[in-house]
């Protein structure tokens, strides 16, 4: 036990250097901030794993909490650049002549950067809170979810003048002194990244491994014996729910500056499917392994889009289909995995072996009566 | 013995038009260690549904005078309508007749699920660091030391259902209901669980839904019949073999000596 605590903590810092001295080093400006785009996915696996992996809830609608995220710091930045008293350029261009009230609070930085994580917690807290005591679960949950997920996009592109419509928020420049342009403020906004994705990893390691932890897994695997042991499931998976969901609107907030647009294409049904994937080839119900899973899967998907165009969805479906049928585990899982079917050959084969050696033998004697 | 630990008055069932229970009445005594039986049907778990709030009836009332009664009207609290879990904190523990352990924790992580389950949340994000003391000797009890650290998928059948009676002892309930505990046990599980029973029923009130009549004998002290939703009769083993009404229940029609010898 001591050993592999320490293994993982020595493993993490590991990891914490690779990616705070050895990225910047080895990559290029633009395959760092590449990077910076795949960690903050790696956040909102983080909570995706919690919710579905630990918690069981399979929410297909995940991108509704980024897009809070996203659009919570894109306003503020949209504002920032725009300069005091100014219109951001989309809404000049839709013929909106005055600030709408929704944005004025986004002006400021202590109110649109929390906004970001408790806007999308408080909404799935909410969510949570209506259906989980109605015992909603599974696949309804899931459907419900998505649309969810529907509605949100629906209502992005048809406020135009409010959200940017289809084009969504873009063309920011600045984030707290930051210039997004410069390659040096971009190496610092990299960093940011590295920092919070690790206090993410540590906050999450720390609730799966707590009581709270075990009392997650055993509503997944057992809500109605939990409810009969004194607690309320209900409650137990609302919080996970809103913590998930806050964890996706951090990695919105930051996924904005680092690759500078916020659309409803990014959060609609496909990329919520696709946040679910990472999670599921990554490893389910291992922290790292969602991270692994988010930023392995995305990093594929930008090389092979770089060479086949049209190919990454084919792809996408194939290793979504090879990992539930050979690796359920995922990458996380793919040792126990392995040792697990390299044990269960062995024992068939020794079981063949000897049934056929036994064949054999019987054979004999069968010839040898027959010839008596 | 002046006031009952659990009243059921009355109690009707029904699912989809059929009566599952008739008018039950029912009641547990504080330190009893009390058997439910009855053929398939009869209504037994049904009845533990309806006290544990699984199960909403039709009508009459369960009436839990555990704990404080209500100083205005003397009179216990009402079970119908409250939610599981509630009911569950006033001091109510249930099995169920397949156990159910959380197969991915190890066994001492089982029981500190159960035991912490007044904990506030601020300490649930806590990890365990130590175990408890009642732990270790709920661990004895039910005799399960040597597996404390495995995940609860090694346990057998048998261990499984003591798991569970564990996890109950461990929330330190007044009144526990055990639902078939000796279900396909082996000849010597069945004797241990016995054991416990008995052991476990000296500092608490036990109701055990049970068909099996050679462990009744051994076993049990008050045993109460119910039959197609209503209450047959109660009294002692030996009274309640002697009843006439209850051979008929138990062999339909058929009344051979041999068979009122099963019984």
């Amino acid at each position: 036990m001591k050993a592999k605590s320490l293994r993982s903590h020595t493993l993490f810092v590991l990891v914490g250097l690779l990616l705070v001295f050895g990225a910047p080093s080895l990559l290029s400006d633009f395959r760092l901030s590449l990077l910076a785009k795949y960690l903050c996915f790696a956040i909102l696996a983080i909570g995706v794993d919690l919710s579905w992996g630990y918690g069981g809830m399979l929410a297909l609608g995940q991108g509704v909490f980024f897009g809070l995220g996203g659009y919570c710091m894109g306003m503020y930045l949209k504002l920032k650049s725009a300069g005091p008293g100014q219109l951001p350029d989309f809404m000049t261009w839709s013929g909106v002549d005055k600030l709408p009230a929704l944005w004025k609070p986004f002006r400021y930085a202590w109110f649109a950067l929390p906004m970001a994580v408790l806007l999308p917690a408080f909404v799935a807290w909410m969510l949570g809170s209506l259906i989980f005591r109605q015992r909603v679960r599974g696949a309804y949950f899931a459907i419900l979810t998505q649309a969810l997920a529907v509605a949100f996009v629906t209502l992005l592109v048809g406020q135009q003048g409010l959200t940017g419509g289809t084009n969504g928020l873009t063309n920011v420049r600045d984030l707290l002194g930051l210039n997004l342009r410069d390659s040096g403020d971009r190496h610092v906004l990299y960093l940011i990244v590295v920092g919070v994705l690790g206090v993410v990893f540590i906050i999450a390691r720390q609730l799966v491994r707590s009581r709270y932890g075990r009392l997650l897994v055993a509503v997944r695997d057992g809500e109605d014996r939990v409810r009969f042991l004194g607690y309320d499931p209900a409650k137990v998976k609302t919080s996970a729910f809103a913590i998930s969901a806050g964890m996706a609107g951090l990695a919105g907030a930051l996924f904005v500056p680092v690759v500078g647009i916020i659309s409803p294409a990014l959060l609609g049904v496909v990329p919520s499917i696709e946040m679910v994937i990472w999670v599921a080839v990554g490893g389910r119900a291992t922290i790292y392994g969602a991270a692994l899973g988010a930023v392995v899967v995305n990093w594929a998907k930008t090389n092979l889009s770089e060479r086949y165009p049209s190919g990454w969805l084919y792809f996408q479906g194939a290793l979504f289909v090879i990992v539930m049928m050979f690796a359920p585990r995922g990458l996380a899982g793919i040792r126990s995995t392995v040792s697990g079917t390299v044990a269960h050959l062995r024992a068939r084969f020794d079981w063949r072996d000897r049934s056929s050696g036994a064949g054999s033998s019987t054979d004999v004697i069968d010839r040898a009566e027959a010839v008596a | 013995m002046s006031v009952p630990l659990l009243e059921v008055r009355g109690l009707e069932v029904v699912f989809d038009g059929f009566r599952a229970i008739d008018g039950v009445d029912f009641t547990v005594n504080e330190g009893e260690l009390r058997f439910l039986i009855g053929p398939n049907g009869a209504g037994k778990t049904t009845l533990v549904d309806v006290v544990t709030g699984l199960t909403k009836p039709a009508g009459g009332s369960v009436s839990w005078n555990g704990g404080q009664l209500n100083s205005v009207t003397g009179s216990g609290i009402e079970l119908i309508g409250m939610r599981e879990f509630d009911i569950v904190r006033l001091g109510i523990g249930r099995t169920f007749q397949t156990a159910f352990v959380f197969e991915q924790l190890s066994v001492i992580d089982n029981l500190d699920l159960a035991a912490t389950y007044r904990t506030r949340s601020r300490s649930l994000l806590r990890r365990r660091r130590h175990v408890d003391a009642r732990i270790t000797d709920t661990l004895e009890t039910i005799g399960l030391m040597d597996l404390a650290e495995r995940p609860a998928a090694v346990l057998s059948h048998g261990q499984r259902q003591w798991l569970e009676i564990g996890m109950l002892l461990v929330q330190d309930h007044q009144l526990l209901l055990l639902d078939e505990p000796v279900a396909g046990m082996s000849k010597s599980e069945r004797r241990r669980t016995g054991e416990l029973l008995q052991q476990i029923a000296k500092d608490r009130t036990v109701v055990v839904i049970e068909h099996d009549m050679d462990f009744l004998r051994d076993f049990a002290s008050v045993v109460t019949v119910l039959h197609e939703g209503r209450l047959l009769c109660e009294g002692s083993v030996g009274e309640v073999q002697s009843d006439p009404r209850v051979q008929e229940v138990y062999l339909g029609r058929n009344k051979s000596p041999a068979a009122a010898e099963a019984v």
